[in-house]
């Protein structure tokens, strides 16, 4: 049988991959990429403990809804990313350093 | 060793490999196709929790919605992010990326530690569900309960999540649309 502890070792290496996929990478796709990861070890979690919640399922519902979530951000998240790009040429967060419209 | 045993640190090296690879490739679409690897060998992950209906989500949503917006997005905004690519070929180990390698080693470490000492298998409510039979059983449909709690013990959440579902896409939609005069 698989325990519990396996899961959380799994979502663990999950989350340290996004984390620094977030923090090294130059590019905003990439970016993104580290915070599905991320949100994909979250979900990972509730999923392993929802096996313990027959009656209620909540674990599982509540992944359905990170689900969601994730899928939101995603489309706000491409969707500012062709903004700055049509504005700025790159996407390499290190180099739009305006907050405001010149 | 148990054949679900093996399918898991099957799926689970898969996962793993694939996100590293992804993570350490310069080159962005291959970074973006490994990206879909991970997402179906963690789909295959959920449904060793018995999470059948979340692993089936997973799959139409994050591999049929998401990566295609992923793929849309870099092909929008392609050509500079592949000169970008070029600039760097040349070097193997740069020493700008030590600091991110140092955090995330630590926070694994910190993390890994963590959970070895929750030791999540001896918690009260888990040990409480196993003796109850409150545990999902491998040879039981879970789709009719999921259906029938997100319509009544979970509506208000349901509700909310469907009402930020169409702000999030109204707001994405209007994001991206061409600006009159600019």
């Amino acid at each position: 049988m698989i325990t519990l502890t396996d899961f959380l070792v799994v979502s663990v290496a999950l989350f340290c991959i996004g984390l620094y996929m977030i923090i090294s990478k130059r590019n905003a796709i990439q970016i993104l990429i580290g915070i599905e990861l991320i949100l994909n070890a979250a979900i990972l979690n509730l999923v392993a403990f929802g096996k313990h919640d027959a009656v209620n399922n909540s674990g599982q519902i509540f992944a359905l809804f990170a689900i969601v979530l994730a899928a939101a951000t995603t489309a706000v998240a491409l969707a500012i990313i062709l903004n700055v790009y049509r504005k700025y040429k790159t996407i390499d967060p290190d180099k739009i350093n305006n907050l405001k419209d010149q | 060793m148990s054949l679900i045993r093996l399918l898991f640190y099957f799926m689970s090296f898969i996962a793993i490999a694939s996100a590293l690879y992804a993570a350490s490739t310069k080159n962005l679409v291959r970074s973006i196709f490994v990206f879909f690897v991970t997402l179906f060998a963690l789909a295959g992950l959920y449904v060793l929790c018995l999470a059948d209906f979340v692993a089936v989500t997973q799959v139409v949503i994050y591999v049929g919605g998401i990566l295609v917006l992923i793929l849309f997005a870099f092909m929008l905004s392609g050509k500079e992010t592949l000169d970008v690519m070029q600039q760097q070929k040349g070097k193997f180990f740069s020493l700008g990326k030590l600091p991110a390698i140092l955090l995330a080693a630590l926070f694994f470490i910190v993390m890994i530690n963590v959970v070895l000492k929750a030791d999540a298998d001896n918690l009260p409510w888990v040990k409480d569900s196993i003796a109850n039979n409150n545990t999902i059983a491998p040879n039981v449909a879970t789709i009719d309960n999921i259906g029938v709690n997100l319509m009544t013990r979970y509506l208000l959440p349901f509700e909310a999540i469907s009402v930020l579902l169409l702000m999030a896409l109204v707001g994405a939609a209007h994001l991206s649309r061409k600006e009159a005069e600019a």
